[in-house]
């Protein structure tokens, strides 16, 4: 019996393989790399080893012994002969901004020195940041295999001369503000898919076949439409000399020289999103909504229910999986959203995904890209475990 | 965080095209033997220029043939190409900074300065250069500065003249163009705000100093259009889009006598850089790349650049051959940022401060950007 089972499901399984072996290597595999980027970085530690393992023994406060420096003036040398050490300059630089130039000018300078009575002295002469104990400490942070630095650094925090987590001072914090605001956008744009969307698929529910049918295709076709045309659509629409100012100035309503900034901002950032991810709210509150019979409607009617009663008490109870499938739906998405912003968020439309976009094509501090993702993968996954809390997993309905 | 930019979004499929075209490229060089030397610079009147008086001078002498190609500055490219091993660009017009931290990690070739042409008297090409502007692995070109230039005739009463004029929204309103990056940015605002300019990079090594070149931003920071290519800011004047933009002075030159517009440039303040060539590490045409960086490394080069936009060699025996302008015969000293009367206000760029905090300056810029 178990034999002649096992025979289909090895089919089964053969046939779910190239679709496994897929999923692993283009989202499984890059996923978990980045997240071990976050928390990884073996850079720094496998250029300076000696230096390191001696620094072990340091107390963090006092210059550093003879042997310290004798070591890492040689293992500097070194790493710069086979230019690996520029980019632990680069990553020493990113824990202590300024150490970056310390590190590659004294390098530079010992690299002609072949003798010396103290090395301290040699070291500290070229650059007295040798002399200060933070520079060793910086050493240290970047030459942590396993690093909590990055998360630090993406949540704003740093660590003060005792070794404490402390938040950066106001004017320092990036990424804290950037991921407030990301959320409030997110859950904007939700409340506003929902606003809009849910009479739409109330209309399309209850309306007779033909004319659902043409009201559903008037969703999908933008639905199907290139993300970047609906995007640079909005361009056309909403920019200075675009067709709403102009329209608006013609009528009068506006002067010429007043014309309202609607894009490039904050504004053209919520109205394009809104725009772009409406049809993931209509698609499952429409799915569910057909499946109400009619009758509990009538049913309530006949009970005496006035419409606005009967909406509130039978009708609006049964739609709440779509509503909660919508909303999940365009919350996730919007939280990670980076073409629109990038097109039309201008300065102050930006959400953390441009930030990360940034990270990982300009500064290409990929440690600090792959924490931000995380966290806002974490955002998704506490999100989505409170849904299961409150409203229950199963329950939740996409068509 | 950057501006978006199609350029961007294309990139598999130009990626794609590229690789064809690479392909393409090899087999021909293989089938014709013509070689070829793709040079990345700053675009526009400054591209045109380097193609005037070195592209085509080049291409005479030796027959390699040079491809041109535009980009805004930074590592980013040349580092995806180095690392993905797929290196397309030969030769890049790089800034100081960038020139220091590619070389150091390993994305640009080293360049033995013995190599370089001698100066026309023989002196060594080492003695003959400005101090700093030969670098491991890269070699000065020209020395150019960022100034800000008005347009007059949105003025009529007093003119800007100095560079508080640029932060002085009473008396002189309207918009203003800046670059975006905190490049140069922090340097005008702090002059502006009245650090002398020898203490310009001592105030911004301590926190409260860059602190105050952020505040003394934010005091026209919703008058501000940012730009990103060079070519930009004489567009936004001629436009009337801004009342005064910072600019690189060769573009603002170029809009002044070849375009007659109205821009007069303020050298009051003026952040003084000069430009480097590198070669990108694992190019396919090292010996061709070696011979454009020599050709480019002339006197005569430099000289020559210097008649067509208004950026004054690197070469101390370059400086006696600042003549006129080749197309109109204007006479190139007034316009050229080193002139006596221009460099007395200059402000020498600190490449090596900016190496060490672009990082930290970038993320802090954005943040403030977007605040």
């Amino acid at each position: 019996m178990a034999g002649a089972l096992r025979k289909p499901q090895l089919r089964a399984a053969a046939l779910v393989l190239p679709l496994s072996a897929f999923i692993l290597a283009t989202f499984v595999a890059p996923l978990v790399t980045m997240l071990t980027r976050s928390v990884y970085d073996p850079m720094v530690a496998d250029t300076l080893p000696e230096t390191l393992a001696l620094l072990h023994d340091w107390d963090g406060q006092s210059t550093p012994s003879e042997a310290v420096f004798e070591t890492a003036s040689r293992e500097m040398v070194r790493a710069r002969e086979d230019r690996s050490l520029g980019r632990v300059a680069t990553r020493v630089n990113r824990v202590e901004s300024g150490l970056r130039s310390v590190i590659m000018k004294s390098a530079r300078r010992l690299h002609r020195v072949k003798e010396v009575d103290s090395w301290r002295e040699a070291m500290i002469s070229i650059e007295p940041e040798w002399g200060e104990a933070k520079t060793w400490r910086a050493i240290q942070r970047a030459g942590e295999r396993i690093t909590t630095r990055h998360y630090l650094h993406a949540l704003d925090l740093q660590r003060d001369a005792d070794g404490s987590i402390v938040l950066q001072p106001p004017q320092r914090r990036v990424y804290l503000p950037l991921l407030k605001r990301t959320l409030a956008v997110s859950l904007g744009i939700t409340v506003l898919c929902l606003l809009l969307g849910y009479p739409l698929a109330y209309l399309i529910a209850h309306a007779p076949p033909r004319r659902a049918n043409l009201l559903l295709l008037l969703v999908l076709v933008p639905f199907w439409t290139s993300l970047l045309v609906r995007t640079t659509s909005w361009i056309v629409l909403l920019q200075t000399e675009g067709v709403v100012n102009d329209t608006l100035v013609a009528l009068g309503l506006i002067a010429d020289e007043n014309r309202i900034s609607m894009i490039y901002n904050m504004t053209g950032t919520v109205v394009a999103m809104t725009h772009v991810l409406l049809p993931f709210m209509v698609l499952p509150v429409y799915s569910v909504m057909r499946t109400i019979p009619p009758l509990y409607m009538s049913a309530a009617a006949s009970l005496g229910a006035s419409f606005p009663q009967a909406f509130r008490r039978v009708y609006w109870p049964q739609t709440l999986p779509g509503v909660g499938a919508g909303s999940l739906l365009v919350f996730i998405l919007s939280i990670g959203y980076y073409i629109t912003p990038a097109l039309v968020g201008g300065q102050s439309g930006q959400l953390i995904s441009n930030m990360i976009a940034y990270h990982m094509q300009q500064s290409l501090n990929w440690g600090l890209a792959a924490a931000l993702g995380s966290i806002l993968l974490g955002c998704v996954v506490a999100l989505y475990l409170l849904y299961d809390r409150v409203v229950g997993i199963d329950r939740m309905r996409l068509g | 965080m950057t501006k978006y930019r199609f350029k961007d979004r294309i990139t598999p499929s130009a990626g794609a095209v590229a690789i064809f075209s690479l392909a393409a490229l090899s087999w021909s060089q293989n089938a014709l033997g013509a070689e070829s030397v793709t040079a990345v610079s700053w675009g526009g009147s400054y591209a045109r220029a380097c193609t005037k008086a070195i592209h085509e001078p080049f291409t005479a002498e030796t027959g390699i043939e040079v491809r041109m190609e535009d980009y805004n500055g930074g590592l980013a490219q040349i580092r995806a190409q180095v690392e993905t091993g797929n290196v397309h660009w030969d030769v890049v017009d790089l800034e100081m900074a960038d020139a220091v931290l590619g070389c150091d990690e390993g994305l640009l070739e080293p360049i033995d300065a013995a190599h370089l042409p001698p100066g026309p008297d023989g002196t060594p090409a080492e003695e003959d250069f400005f101090p700093e502007t030969l670098t491991e692995c890269g070699i000065g070109v020209v020395y150019y500065s960022t100034i800000y230039a008005y347009n007059e005739e949105k003025f009529s009463g007093s003119k800007p003249a100095t560079i508080g004029d640029f932060f002085d929204l009473e008396k002189f309103p309207g918009r203003r163009g800046m670059r975006r990056t905190p490049v140069v940015n922090l340097e005008f605002a702090l002059m502006a705000d009245g650090v002398p300019m020898k203490q310009v990079y001592a105030t911004l090594d301590t926190p409260e100093g860059v602190d105050r070149a952020f505040r003394k931003l934010d005091t026209i920071k919703e008058q501000i259009i940012w730009w990103e290519a060079g070519a930009q800011p004489p567009q936004m004047l001629a436009d009337g889009e801004v009342v005064m933009s910072t600019a690189y002075n060769g573009r603002i030159f170029n809009a002044q006598i070849l375009e007659k517009q109205p821009f007069v440039v303020v050298w009051d303040g003026q952040v003084l850089d000069w430009g480097q060539t590198g070669i990108v590490a694992g190019t396919r045409n090292l010996e061709a790349a070696r011979k454009f960086v020599a050709f480019g490394a002339r006197t005569e080069s430099m000289a020559a650049i210097g008649r067509y936009i208004s950026y004054s060699p690197v070469r101390r025996s370059g400086t006696a051959l600042i003549s006129t302008h080749l197309e109109t015969g204007v006479d190139m000293k007034p316009h050229m940022p080193t002139t006596p009367a221009n460099v007395a206000r200059a402000l020498h760029s600190d490449w090596e401060w900016w190496s060490d905090h672009s990082d930290e300056m970038n993320e802090r810029f954005s943040a403030w950007l977007a605040r």
